[in-house]
């Protein structure tokens, strides 16, 4: 007895490691079963036109007071944190470079995401997890309507074309808001700014890489929203512990994605 | 900028039809509205931290209750908290790398810019915005789950004030907790930003480890940074989910505004406090 306790204790951390990779395996193994499932839905263009129309409009126009906030906020912070550095080198002309390049490649697209994933991931993942809580998704399995067609590719377009549309928005946004932050905390004339950005150092090829990012992100938020969504189970926290996945899900694959398609791209 | 409380649950689908309210608003309606709602969230959102800080001090001492939060808020995010800061250490040295190089040949300096701006903002508040998503969510899901069974109605028959006996736990644990994991969090966003230096642009991880830059200022700031979002975080997302309503679905709404009001918060405190520091520490 006391033996048996004691070696269960010991192989207790092996038992969590086992359990976590395997919880891991199995989240990052429902995520690539539905995106399979999703392409194959997309290929046939086989989903629902009103529910993406009204999808893009709850994801996309409701999303714009969120994105513009947090753009220009950033932009201003970006100036804030580069402000040191331009009075340490009296660089002023590069500070438009500074901030241009990190707002673009970085920060635009990643905090952008994080708000994203935030309104409209966690949202989708309460929504479905509802519809699965309440059965309609039987119910509309009963009525022989695909639930992929009906509800998750609709989703998984809006989503990614909502995260796409909002980062060109704020990556203007977030400059405009730098532009003027740097007036204000550096006195360097907007004008300057500007001519810093667009001076040569910074190509369109910046602008690409975030928003290649952008399309990656979108992805992932959707997959880990839709699949959090559909696997809810246990009433009213089981919904709130799916919405709490999905968000730590997607935070975690926003910035693993991050690393690997900045490195693969260069 | 506070999202306001959805309106109530009316749909043949089965979702909250959030438009269905805004569609009878129209105009300056619609304007007036928001304002309301807005102005309506803050003042309860203001009321729920000043309890906090009431109760914080005044109320019953629960070690037992703040230490289970602390393990909660602290321990359970370590993991996570390590993976995305090690990447973000990763990324953020590769890409300067990258773009320093157009401009300088030389990145010895590159070190010891990172970890002033690790030190000033981007630990904390990185790592703030993280903990917003998880913490946060957390505590509003678990939070508004009691709300729509009724066990905070039950905890008010009690006499007991559910700020008192949910939200002070969660405060006092997630501003320690905050602060800990931050310098860890610092720590793995550095070692990983070195190890990538060495690896792709040749730089020595003695030249990289350079304090030079570091000052008073920059460790004030970012020690005011996680006391500030560690005390922001579970307000925002307590008070969402106390105003939970209407079953699980209220649940789903309440950790969604959760997670979107607390990283607002984050950034806009960020903005705030970075301000403020440049003009007092230049």
């Amino acid at each position: 007895m006391m033996a048996g306790s004691v070696v269960t204790r010991a192989l207790q951390p092996f038992a969590a490691l086992g359990a976590f990779f395997i919880t891991t395996s199995e989240v990052v193994g429902g995520m690539g079963v539905m995106f399979g499932r999703i392409i194959s839905r997309l290929v046939r263009f086989a989903f629902d036109r009103s529910e993406l129309l009204k999808n893009l409009y709850k994801m996309g126009v409701k999303s714009v007071p969120i994105v513009v906030v947090t753009a220009l906020f950033t932009g201003g912070i970006m100036v804030i944190q580069a402000a040191p550095l331009v009075q340490r080198y009296g660089a002023h002309g590069l500070l438009g470079w500074g901030a241009g390049f990190g707002t673009l490649r970085e920060i635009g697209p990643l905090l952008t995401a994080l708000m994203i994933s935030g309104r409209v991931g966690a949202n989708n993942t309460a929504e479905l997890g509802t519809m699965v809580v309440t059965e309609q998704i039987d119910a509309l399995r009963a009525l022989a309507i695909d639930p992929i067609s009906f509800l998750i590719v609709p989703r998984f377009i809006g989503i990614v074309t909502t995260l796409f549309l909002s980062t060109v928005f704020a990556d203007a946004l977030a400059l405009f808001g730098a532009a003027y932050a740097g007036t204000g905390i550096l006195g360097v004339e907007p004008m300057v700014f500007y001519n810093g950005l667009t001076s040569g150092l910074l190509g369109l090829g910046d602008v690409f890489h975030g928003l290649i990012k952008s399309v990656v992100f979108g992805i992932v938020i959707a997959l880990a929203s839709c699949q959090f969504g559909i696997t809810t189970s246990g009433g009213a926290p089981g919904v709130g512990r799916a919405v709490n996945s999905t968000v730590v899900v997607s935070a975690a694959g926003i910035f693993v994605l991050d690393y690997i398609v900045s490195f693969a791209i260069g | 900028m506070v999202e306001a409380a959805e309106p109530s649950p009316e749909s043949a689908v089965g979702h909250i039809d959030e438009d269905a309210i805004v569609r009878e608003r129209t105009g300056l309606a619609w304007v007036g509205g928001s304002v309301l709602d807005l102005l309506g969230a803050a003042r309860a959102m203001y009321s729920v931290f000043v309890k906090t800080l009431y109760y914080s001090v005044r109320g019953v001492r629960r070690p037992g209750a703040v230490a289970q939060q602390m393990y909660e808020v602290g321990n359970k995010s370590l993991v996570f908290l390590c993976v995305v800061m090690g990447f973000i250490g990763m990324i953020l040295v590769f890409q300067a790398g990258l773009q320093a190089k157009r401009v300088v040949p030389d990145l010895s300096l590159l070190g010891a810019t990172f970890l002033e701006l690790l030190v000033r903002d981007l630990a904390a508040s990185i790592s703030a915005l993280m903990l917003a998503t998880r913490v946060g969510a957390g505590i509003a899901a678990e939070i508004g789950s009691m709300v729509v069974t009724e066990q905070v109605d039950a905890l008010r028959m009690c006499a007991a004030d559910p700020v008192d006996y949910l939200i002070v736990p969660r405060f006092k644990a997630s501003i320690v907790m905050t602060t800990v994991l931050v310098v860890l969090a610092a720590g793995v966003a550095f070692t990983t930003g070195m190890l990538t230096g060495y690896a792709f642009f040749d730089i020595n991880p003695r030249t990289f480890v350079n304090m030079s830059m570091v000052d008073a200022g920059d460790l004030t700031i970012g020690l005011a940074k996680c006391v500030a979002y560690g005390a922001a975080i579970p307000v925002v997302s307590g008070y969402c989910g106390l105003s939970t309503f209407g079953g699980s679905e209220g649940v789903g709404w309440a950790t969604t505004r959760a997670v979107v009001n607390a990283s607002l918060a984050v950034i806009i405190l960020n903005f705030f406090i970075s301000g403020a520091g440049f003009l007092i520490f230049g």
